[in-house]
């Protein structure tokens, strides 16, 4: 089996400042981390490989720097990594990052045939699960998104048995390989790599393609010019017109605190208090 | 070409827009409406709602787009898109229909756009509507914006949606120049539920899939629905209490849970309580979580990042307590305490427990 996982290196959220003046992301000292959500998609890659053997190949479309994520993913036991890197990919919105992975992962394919593409349900700076999609349409890859878990996998028929988060309960379904499956947040534990693993990492060599290297041959599928979509502006939400109604507090114990807050809701919304007292 | 090829692609966003001519014909403004096993998710109509304002801006006719197996509860779905501001409803009634499956559904949507050709489409930001979405904006090569929080038309009649950018730090406004349609998805709540016209009609246009079953890789073996039970319904409560890091461990979010029992209404955590796991992602309220629109709102603790105001700004009343003056929820809490959430979120408790306590006796 050969299993590819696609991850993101992405800011650390809880550490990203906003310039109060300019309305830019203050970059500089911010730690990267793989895509928390991808980490559910290479467990699962591992745990299937684990079982019926093959190779988890980790794939990630970024700046030079994003060979950090590649070498983590190598450190919890990933086989190879490949990392897309290329000036011509800078601006790519969620149409031309799926054709630069799909292209891609046609390219790693030709070595060996991909079986099962992975990513996460979502990254957590763009939140659009949009690319997972996408590279399923490009390649034709029967597309499970949203996964809880996987089933069953039966190797020799190329079929797999998945069940899939949906609304108001849980799909289970029947596909075949190849396809391409996004996974949810919990759908397992991360392992802790091994010795073994961390010490290949530091030693092993991360595979950096360029936009040709990758098999990219229309450039004007990629980044900026590649985006359907434009970002016209990027702004910070003004302050509501009417400012909050400050409750006093100075000189107050707890308790008249509580009565002047409940006294301020009932005034502003007499309809709940009487839908609370009826 | 219009633009030599050395000219910097940054400049794309002030550049003139010109619309390919074969995309000039695309009009009206399309809204998918989901259907599950009979049942239409309410972000449908909520997305009919803002549907019609784009069309009325627009001068254009707002289309419901219904997929589905043969059945009296799709036709019904057909009546209640007109009561809720179609003009028009494209229906496609097919057998490989009956339950969502990426394939039939991607190509249904897809040969509709295609062949009636809107110039906006949306969708809700469900796990279908993402999963369906993805795929119809990359068969299309057209743009898709997810989670839109607003969505408006400017002055060259370019859809303009606005979402939560880096993380939920910003906002951005995102438009689709050069391709149609423009799509966008949006999540439930995040608009307001319009009010049904029951008296209001419109026409039917049919449109036929053409597949069979046998084409079809991927088979349903079974739904499993949730237990009703165990299900937070943040999103529908009309009361939600809400703590954040302020909160300072997971213990102290039984204050949260107990103010919130004692009003009957829900309880919930901001973004960072999450990645701590201190709550489950269910509780999430904001941008990636639940989206609310309560009659109260009491957030404790919580800073008020972008991506958490998004998801509250709905609510008639949002009551903050920070002990930070500073904190970014007092620029749009309708009351704010600048004081210890541990203090007072105890205190408020016995202060609504005594009073209804009282009225609940005298009445």
């Amino acid at each position: 089996m050969h299993i590819v996982v696609c991850i993101k290196q992405v800011p650390d959220s809880a550490q990203i400042r906003v310039h109060p003046v300019t309305n830019t992301i203050m970059r500089q000292g911010v730690p990267t981390i793989i895509n928390p959500y991808d980490l559910f998609a290479l467990e699962e890659a591992m745990r299937l490989r684990d079982e019926f053997g093959g190779r988890v190949t980790v794939l990630c479309m970024g700046p030079p720097m994003a060979e950090d994520a590649l070498r983590r993913a190598l450190g919890l036991g990933a086989d190879q990594a490949v990392l897309i890197t290329d000036r011509r990919f800078a601006g790519s919105d969620t149409l031309a990052t799926s054709f630069a992975l799909a292209t891609a992962l046609e390219t790693l394919g030709k070595e060996h045939p991909i079986d099962i593409v992975f990513t996460g349900k979502q990254t957590i700076d763009g939140d659009t699960a949009q690319v997972g999609p996408g590279i399923a349409c490009r390649l034709e890859l029967n597309q499970l998104t949203y996964v809880a878990a996987i089933d069953s996998l039966d190797k020799a028929k190329g079929e797999i048995v998945a069940r899939r988060r949906a609304e108001g309960g849980v799909q289970v379904l029947k596909s075949k390989l190849p396809c391409l499956i996004t996974m949810l947040e919990g759908a397992n534990t991360l392992r802790r790599g091994s010795v073994q693993d961390m010490l290949r990492a530091a030693r092993a060599k991360v595979t950096v393609w360029s936009a040709e290297d990758a098999g990219v041959g229309d450039l004007l599928k990629c980044g900026l010019r590649g985006s359907p979509t434009v970002v016209k502006k990027v702004f910070a939400p003004q302050p509501r017109e009417e400012p909050a109604e400050m409750v006093a507090v100075e000189g107050k114990t707890p308790a008249q605190i509580g009565d002047a807050i409940l006294d301020l809701v009932f005034a502003r919304q007499p309809k709940l208090e009487a839908e609370l007292t009826a | 070409m219009a633009n030599p090829p050395t000219k910097p692609a940054a400049g794309r966003a002030g550049m003139k827009k010109e619309l390919p001519e074969h995309f000039k014909a695309y009009r009206h403004v399309w809204v998918y409406v989901e259907v599950e096993r009979g049942r239409v998710h309410p972000v449908s109509w909520e997305l009919m709602g803002e549907g019609r304002k784009l069309a009325d801006k627009l001068g254009v006719e707002l289309a419901a787009v219904v997929l589905g197996a043969k059945s009296p509860e799709l036709k019904q779905v057909v009546r209640q898109t007109y009561h809720y501001g179609a003009d028009i409803c494209y229906i496609c009634e097919d057998a490989t229909l009956a339950e969502y499956r990426n394939q039939p559904y991607t190509r249904a949507l897809t040969d509709l756009v295609n062949t009636h050709k809107p110039e906006i489409l949306l969708l809700g930001a469900t796990t279908l509507g993402r999963d369906l979405a993805g795929s119809v904006a990359t068969t299309l090569k057209t743009g898709l914006t997810a989670d839109s929080t607003e969505l408006d038309v400017d002055d060259e009649k370019s859809l303009a949606a606005t979402r939560p950018t880096f993380g939920g730090t910003l906002l951005c406004t995102i438009h689709t120049l050069n391709f149609r349609p423009q799509m966008a998805t949006v999540r439930p709540r995040v608009m307001a539920m319009p009010e049904p016209d029951t008296t209001r009609s419109g026409r039917m246009v049919w449109h036929t899939l053409g597949m069979n079953e046998a084409d079809i890789v991927t088979k349903v073996l079974d739904f499993v629905a949730d237990a009703a039970s165990n299900k937070a319904n943040l999103a529908y409560a009309d009361i939600v209490v809400a703590g954040g890091m302020g909160l300072q461990n997971p213990q102290n979010f039984e204050l949260v849970k107990r103010l919130a029992a004692t009003l009957g209404g829900e309880y919930g955590c901001s973004r960072p309580v999450v990645q701590k796991g201190w709550m489950p992602a269910e509780r999430q309220i904001g941008q990636t979580g639940n989206t609310i629109r309560p009659k109260l709102y009491i957030a404790a603790g919580i800073s008020g990042a972008i991506q958490h105001r998004v998801g509250v700004e709905g609510s008639d009343l949002i009551v903050a307590i920070n002990t930070d003056p500073n904190a970014k929820i007092f620029e749009f809490a309708h009351l704010g305490i600048v004081a210890d959430a541990l203090t007072v979120l105890p205190a408020l408790t016995d202060a609504f427990a005594r009073r209804l306590g009282v009225r609940a006796l005298a009445s």
